[in-house]
């Protein structure tokens, strides 16, 4: 929009008052030669409309400069100010590494992410991966369980009635209150770890995919009646396709939860993992690598989330 | 002549946040075999309303409908509705649109190709045979109803429900289908009920065109029998004295007897 303007408004500006004032020189220099003259402007405006043209491809490319400025501007201005910040912070707090030590030892450790020195000295790409892995094995099955559980609930009101309120009751708990239970159960630390991960997630799928399946549009549901379609084709041809947005989002708010707790999680089970990492680093007293993992931590989250977005828009349809 | 479709008192009562609101009331009509019925009224009365009840959508508050000797207890494959906002499936082609009806009323006897060759037909039929692998998100609003009618069509029904099927089309598209509709009726003899608001349309194409009074509690008026020869043509018709007659006592009903809609609550 403002590129397009900008654009548009140089040109013109260009090629129209140079000639003017040439003429004027002109006629000042040689009253009677107005032929000379006019031929003298003719080619003064030739040379200006191409140097306008010239102007003009400068304007797109400083537009475009600008443009892309005024998107990259505020987030690079907010992150300087945040690092300003955290250096005067530091400057005085003892204790609290600066945003050039991190630097340093962030390059240090990102140097070789992947060492092994046995199984309590690992390379921090090492935690983040296994982290990973227990997201995606809580989830995986909490996939598995909540989906269908949430379609089931969408699809038989008597179920919702009897299921909803014991989601109700446990969906607030906090997943760490159940991480004893694992423990319990499992009588292994990684598992419990996982477990949480699978608490925390199904709520957000069963809850999204129930509502989705609530929400298919009256419309469809007429279609199916009317072509008095199997069970079977009503879910694969009408109620998936319909719901699979609302999925999607309960995917992402799983996700998300997941990868907030696996940390808090990994601080109590102990074993390999980020959350693990951070806390060993604390009993090491290397703050450094404490905001290093915070860093991490957070960019990962960020692509997770960004990699669902980018899912769930492949798979929303208008509304026709 | 037999009757095919029998609507029998019906009424049909909503409930509605403000207390109960009285749609239809005493509807009585009977429908025969092959017969051609327009409803007409206006906006608001309860034309879809009614529609719905016979394809069995929605249950009757009030009396009884029956289709074939049968209470109408839900809807069918036999009796297909050309849904007013033509309801196509957005994550499917219209090519798929289509073929999940064909499949679910021919699969259970006939081959993968006869059921491709059904398809395509009633693709064909409306005109969208170039728009086949397109999604109803890429297609005109008048080309999604088209869609919607060759579904229907598609399933060869006993009883065809359109709920204004051709409101969105433009004037020469719209009169092909109204011809190419005349044929299939002609040809196949399913009886039908057609919604509409165009007078014309009502004449050239019904046996019969129902009138209904404005809502709330909005019932049949008045019955009028359009004794034109078949098969019809919309030039010859222009000058005949009786489709005269006809669109006059039509437009009579509509913009002197129920002249003043009440404002709809
Ligand atoms: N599910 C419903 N709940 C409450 N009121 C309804 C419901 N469906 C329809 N109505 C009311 O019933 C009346 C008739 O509606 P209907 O859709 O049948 O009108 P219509 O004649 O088809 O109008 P149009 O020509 O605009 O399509 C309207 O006043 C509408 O508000
Ligand atoms: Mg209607």
């Amino acid at each position: 929009m403002t590129a397009l303007s900008i654009v548009a408004a140089k040109p013109s500006a260009v090629a129209e008052t140079p000639p003017a004032a040439c003429a004027e020189m002109y006629t000042d220099a040689h009253p009677d030669a107005h032929t000379d003259a006019h031929k003298e402007i003719q080619r003064e405006a030739a040379l200006e409309a191409a140097i306008a043209a010239r102007a003009a491809a400068a304007g797109e490319r400083r537009a475009r400069l600008r443009a892309f400025l005024k998107r990259a501007l505020p987030p690079l201005i907010g992150f300087a100010l945040f690092i300003g910040i955290w250096h005067l912070a530091t400057l005085s707090a003892s204790g609290l590494p600066g945003p050039l030590q991190t630097w340093k030892a962030a390059v240090v450790l990102f140097a070789d992410p992947f060492y092994q020195n046995g199984p309590n000295d690992q390379g921090i790409g090492w935690n983040v991966l296994s982290s990973l892995q227990r997201v995606a094995i809580g989830f995986g099955f909490a996939a598995l369980v909540g989906i269908p559980a949430g379609f089931v609930l969408g699809r038989f009101s008597f179920m919702n009635a009897m299921v909803n309120p014991l989601i109700s009751l446990l969906r607030p708990v906090s997943p760490l209150a159940w991480l004893p239970i694992g423990l319990l159960v499992f009588k292994r630390a990684d598992p419990a770890a996982t477990w949480t991960i699978f608490i925390c997630s199904i709520w957000p799928m069963i809850i999204n995919t129930a509502v989705g399946v609530q929400r298919v549009p009256q419309d469809y549901l007429n279609v199916a009646r009317v072509l008095a379609l199997s069970e079977w084709k009503v879910v694969t041809r009408i109620l998936f396709p319909a719901v699979l947005p609302y999925m999607l989002t309960g995917i992402r708010l799983s996700i998300g939860t997941a990868w907030l707790v696996i940390v808090a999680a990994e601080m109590l089970t102990g074993g390999v993992g980020i959350g693990f990492w951070v806390w060993d680093e604390w009993n090491n007293l290397k703050v450094e690598h404490i905001i290093i993992a915070i860093f991490v931590i957070g960019i990962v989250g960020l692509l997770l989330e960004q990699f669902l977005i980018m899912l769930a828009k492949r798979f929303t349809y208008e509304n026709t | 002549m037999e009757k095919f479709v029998s609507v029998e008192s019906v009424g049909q009562t909503f409930d509605t946040k403000n207390g109960k609101f009285v749609a239809l009331r005493d509807i009585d009509l009977s429908i025969a075999q092959g017969e051609f019925v327009a409803l007409i009224g206006h906006s608001g009365c309860g034309k879809s309303t009614l529609l719905n009840l016979i394809a069995g959508l929605t249950a009757p508050t009030a009396g009884v409908l029956l289709c074939d000797g049968r209470e109408i207890g839900g809807p069918g494959p036999e009796r297909a509705v050309v849904f007013q906002n033509h309801s196509l499936l957005p994550w499917l082609t219209c090519y798929d649109n289509v073929y999940l009806a064909v499949e679910r009323v021919f699969g259970g006897r006939e081959g993968k190709a006869r059921l491709r060759e059904r398809t395509l037909a009633a693709l064909e039929l409306v005109g969208l045979l170039p728009a086949e692998q397109k999604y109803p998100n890429e297609i005109s609003g008048g080309m999604k109803q088209r869609v919607g009618i060759a579904r229907a069509l598609s399933m060869q029904p006993k009883v065809l429900l359109m709920d204004e099927p051709f409101g969105a089309l433009d004037a020469l598209t719209r009169a092909r289908l109204q011809d190419e509709l005349m044929k299939i009726c002609a040809a196949t003899q399913a009886t039908t009920v057609m919604v509409t608001h165009d007078v014309d349309e009502a004449v050239l194409l019904a046996d019969r065109i129902v009138m209904m009074t404005n809502g709330p509690a909005a019932t049949i008026g008045e019955i009028l029998s359009v004794d034109l020869p078949r098969p019809r043509n919309r030039l010859e018709l222009a000058h005949e004295p009786r489709y005269i007659d006809c669109r006059a006592a039509v437009l009579e009903f509509l913009y002197e007897k129920q002249a003043h809609p009440r404002l709809a609550a």
